[in-house]
């Protein structure tokens, strides 16, 4: 087996049970996605052995490090591993340099090597000057590099990161995207990261791994879960409309019978995507090439980016991107009777 | 709100524009919190004035090198410091274990360890005879097979001391064990810390505020201890008659004396309790 | 209003009358020796030596059963501690001390309301737990090695009788402890803590169950005479001075030479 993490993660949570296969390979980045409360923190908190697991297995290394049916149970202490937390948690009252040296010096290595070393991944994260800084003391940013610095100091198999940039702002988040990108490209060990964003996950990761009620819903690699989302959460997430429904060639029978014309002929159980920018509006029926229109309401109009998205009432309910000069010229305010027009060409349709 | 027209005598420019304004400073305290903290104080620092009045200023230099005050003095605050070394030893341990664990009964083994504070000192100087006496459960034992007798001794006096402070030292530092996040311990972990590792390198640091301001207030307690002293460990100078025992006995005969003696304990507790900076007992 | 306040003025008065009868001795009493019958109301304070507890409380009871009305209060203590007390100016009627020189600190500050009067004396004994286990038979014996003694604070009447009585011997005895009264000293010997304790026979007679009293011929050299005085900030100084002539009489004597007093 060439994977270096190999688990089956079975937890009891109130409320549903966590029954989550993952797999990695060294150099791997494993992205958990999934709404608040599916289980990915259980999921990492599992890993690291915080937690121990009621059924399945944790393997790191063809060592086994739970394993529920023979009662063995690895603490975390003694296992190759190395969390980035969602808080850093960084020990208040040691410096930034000391806080990194942590993890060598537990594992009985001297504490001048230690700090050597500590100072030699502080310069690799790029705060080299910032090495005898308090935590309380340095910027989010760099609190997180610091974090992340200390994680890889013990040289662990399995580097577990959670929501590592949820508690940046945007423009440090940018930045700091980019930065981890680089370390995780260059760590040896398999990663498995957390997160609820999609551009997180499509920067760092290898592969996504949707997970949804404590299951997994989708997994492959970003560009396809993004282009091709099974889950209505994804969709939302990536921001696509979604919709399932039975294909006969090119037309698909939507939920409710109402029916669209799409560009790839399927068979069966399909999911059709499109863009909101795909969609026109018109203020009367249009008379066009767009296969796809039908009478809708506008329920609410938001800012999205430079433009505004418009969610439709409807025989489906769906949501369109237009310009604000558009919206303007067309008077479209929530409540206002409008009809979407759809190119078969903008949609993709994919077997369920 | 418009100036007004009428002037005060040896008002200014703006002071008409001033009036009327409530005045918000840090220094403005309600009368409502003012007036009970101020008779707060005066209860508590009265008594003390009342000492330094009555104070024989003039016979004070031959007083305090009257043999028994030295010897007295040394003695309390050489038990009341062993004796809170003794409460660190046992109490930061058993706070930890009232914190971090659960056991069936721990609060009934919370409540077990506060009574000393309950019980009249003099009661808790009785029990300790009935347990480490020369007939005592463990006393007699002890006794028996080693010789060993506490009461009586220094060391009694140490022990008598450490039983009614220890609940201060093991109630502070359980609540600061309490107030700790113990997700450091969690990092502490995945970074490869076993538990005896973690707790001595990543909470004790991170509550040892905590344990300073209880070890304070255990220290000032032992200083203080009058009924399970002379009960458990008797009275006799040099040995066991430390500064609230001598101060009882010359009460008896010669107040002015007395004075003198709760002056001079009053001054090295303020004096000690004063140098403690503010940082090394709060948490940051 | 009107009624409000007329309220308020009632409820004043009522407490006024209420606390008026709280002084106690209002009433003239005309005090009769030897406790005839019917002599003496209200309550009487009497701070008394430690070391006259059991006599004394006997004492007060017969008291009371021959003066109905009175109530008698103790309080026992060291006779150096309750001397203090007095010249503090707690409010006490009579006080019997276990000294002549814990007397002089109470008619030196000029508390008494009379001459005080020597009405027992008293003499010390080794007392031993029962049995006497470490076969103690005299002086000579307190000093043996790992015997542990207790004496009273020499501040303390009886521990200034032990001294004198030590010192005549030219005994070199250090004790593990000097306590604050004589019933301290004793229940040190109850509970086993020490092998000895020098102590009053009235003392070691009250404790006949737990204690063994030794004789000892160097105690003659060192009797404590008790005096008793009438306060004078008594707030019942009739029932004082019937209390102080009770004391001397000859029903009250009867009781404190059965204690083991001797007669003065």
């Amino acid at each position: 087996m060439t994977e270096l993490l190999d688990a089956h993660l079975v937890v009891e949570r109130p409320g549903f049970t966590l029954d989550l296969p993952l797999t990695a390979a060294p150099g791997e980045v494993v992205a958990l996605l999934g709404p608040n409360g599916a289980g990915k923190t259980t999921a990492l908190r599992a890993l690291a052995g915080l937690l121990p697991l009621h059924g399945g297995h944790v393997t790191i290394g063809g060592r086994r490090l739970d394993d529920p049916d023979t009662g063995r149970f690895v603490a975390a202490e003694k296992r190759s591993i190395g969390v980035v937390f969602q808080d850093y948690l960084l020990f208040p009252h040691l410096t930034a340099l000391d806080n990194v040296a942590f993890g060598p010096r537990c594992r009985g290595v001297s504490r001048q090597r230690a700090r050597a070393d500590a100072a030699g991944w502080l310069d690799r994260v790029g705060l080299a000057e910032h090495a005898r800084r308090r935590p309380r003391q340095l910027s989010g940013g760099q609190a997180q590099r610091v974090a992340l610095a200390r994680a890889l100091a013990v040289r662990p198999d399995l580097l577990l990161l959670d929501e590592p940039l949820a508690a940046l702002d945007a423009r440090t988040r940018l930045d700091t995207r980019v930065h981890l990108h680089r370390h995780l490209a260059e760590h040896p060990g398999a990663t498995v990261l957390i997160t609820h964003d999609p551009l997180d996950a499509m920067v760092l990761a290898d592969r996504l791994v949707i997970v949804e009620q404590g299951r997994v819903v989708q997994s492959g690699d970003a560009a396809t879960v993004t282009t091709r989302p099974r889950t209505d959460y994804v969709a939302r997430l990536v921001g696509l409309n979604l919709y399932r429904g039975r294909a006969d060639g090119t037309t698909v029978e939507l939920a409710g019978g109402f029916r669209l014309a799409t560009a790839e002929p399927q068979h069966g159980e399909v999911f059709v995507a499109f863009r909101p920018s795909a969609v026109a509006l018109y203020p009367r029926q249009p008379d066009g090439s767009p296969r796809n229109t039908w009478p809708a309401t506008i329920v609410a109009v938001a800012p999205s980016g430079d433009n505004l998205r418009i969610e439709l009432a409807g025989p489906i309910p769906l949501a369109a991107d237009v310009t604000p000069a558009a919206a303007a010229h067309l008077n479209l305010t929530p409540g206002a009777r409008v009809w979407a027009a759809l190119k078969a060409t903008e949609t993709t349709t994919y077997p369920a | 709100m418009p100036p007004t027209s009428t002037k005060t005598a040896g008002a200014g420019p703006v002071a008409h524009l001033r009036r009327g304004r409530p005045r918000r400073g840090s220094a403005r305290v309600p009368v409502v919190l003012a007036v009970p903290a101020l008779l707060g104080l005066g209860f508590l620092v009265l008594p003390l004035a009342g000492l330094l009045i009555r104070t024989p200023w003039s016979s004070l230099p031959q007083r305090l090198t009257a043999p028994g005050v030295l010897e007295a003095l040394r003695l309390s605050l050489v038990t009341a410091t062993a004796a809170t070394l003794l409460c660190l030893l046992l109490g930061v341990p058993l706070a930890w274990l009232l914190a971090r664990t659960t056991f069936p009964g721990r609060r009934l083994v919370r409540a077990l360890v506060t009574v000393p504070l309950v019980l009249p000192p003099v009661v808790g100087g009785v029990a300790l005879l009935l347990v480490f006496g020369r007939r005592g459960l463990i006393g007699g034992w002890l006794d028996e097979t080693f010789g060993i007798t506490l009461p009586f001794t220094t060391t009694g006096v140490v022990l008598a001391e450490a039983f009614v402070a220890m609940p201060f030292l093991v109630i502070a530092v359980e609540g600061a064990l309490r107030g700790a996040d113990a997700r450091y311990e969690e990092a502490a972990a995945t970074l490869g810390a076993g538990r005896w590792t973690a707790f001595r390198r990543v909470t004790l640091p991170l509550v040892a505020p905590g344990i300073a301001a209880g070890a304070v207030l255990c220290w000032a307690r032992a200083l203080g201890e009058f009924g399970a002293t002379i009960t458990f460990a008797g009275n006799f100078p040099g040995r066991t008659q430390t500064m609230p025992l001598a101060v009882y006995l010359a009460l008896e005969q010669d107040l002015e004396a007395a004075i003198v003696l709760s002056l001079v304990l009053l001054v090295v507790s303020v004096a000690i309790l004063a140098s403690l900076r503010d940082r090394w007992i709060t948490t940051p | 209003m009107r009624g409000r306040r007329w309220t308020l003025s009632v409820a004043v008065g009522a407490l006024l009358l209420a606390t008026a009868g709280c002084g106690g001795g209002d009433d003239d009493p005309r005090p009769g020796a030897d406790g005839s019958p019917g002599a003496v109301t209200g309550s009487v304070t009497v701070l008394a030596a430690a070391s006259l507890t059991e006599s004394f409380t006997r004492i007060g009871a017969d008291f009371e059963a021959a003066n109905p009305g009175v109530t008698v209060t103790f309080s026992f203590a060291g006779s150096s501690q309750l001397a203090q007390q007095i010249t503090a100016g707690a409010p006490a009627d009579v006080f019997a001390a276990a000294s002549p020189a814990t007397m002089k600190t109470v008619t030196d500050a000029g508390d008494n309301a009379a001459e005080p009067q020597v009405f027992v004396s008293n003499q010390l004994v080794i007392a031993v737990a029962k049995g006497d286990p470490k076969g103690i038979t005299g002086l000579a014996d307190l000093t043996k090695p790992d015997t542990k003694v207790a004496l009273c604070a020499e501040q303390v009447p009886c521990g200034a009788a032990a001294k004198t009585a030590l010192d005549a011997a030219g005994s070199a005895l250090t004790p593990v402890t000097l306590e604050q009264d004589v019933k301290q000293a004793l229940s040190k010997v109850r509970l086993g803590e020490v092998d000895a304790a020098l102590v009053y026979r009235t003392d070691a007679r009250a404790a006949a169950a737990d204690v063994d009293g030794i004789e000892f011929p160097e105690s003659a050299g060192a009797v404590n005479d008790y005096p008793i005085v009438a306060l004078k900030q008594a707030p019942n100084s009739a029932g004082a001075a019937a209390f102080v002539a009770y004391v001397l009489g000859d029903k009250a004597r009867a009781v404190l030479v059965e204690a083991g007093f001797q007669a003065p």
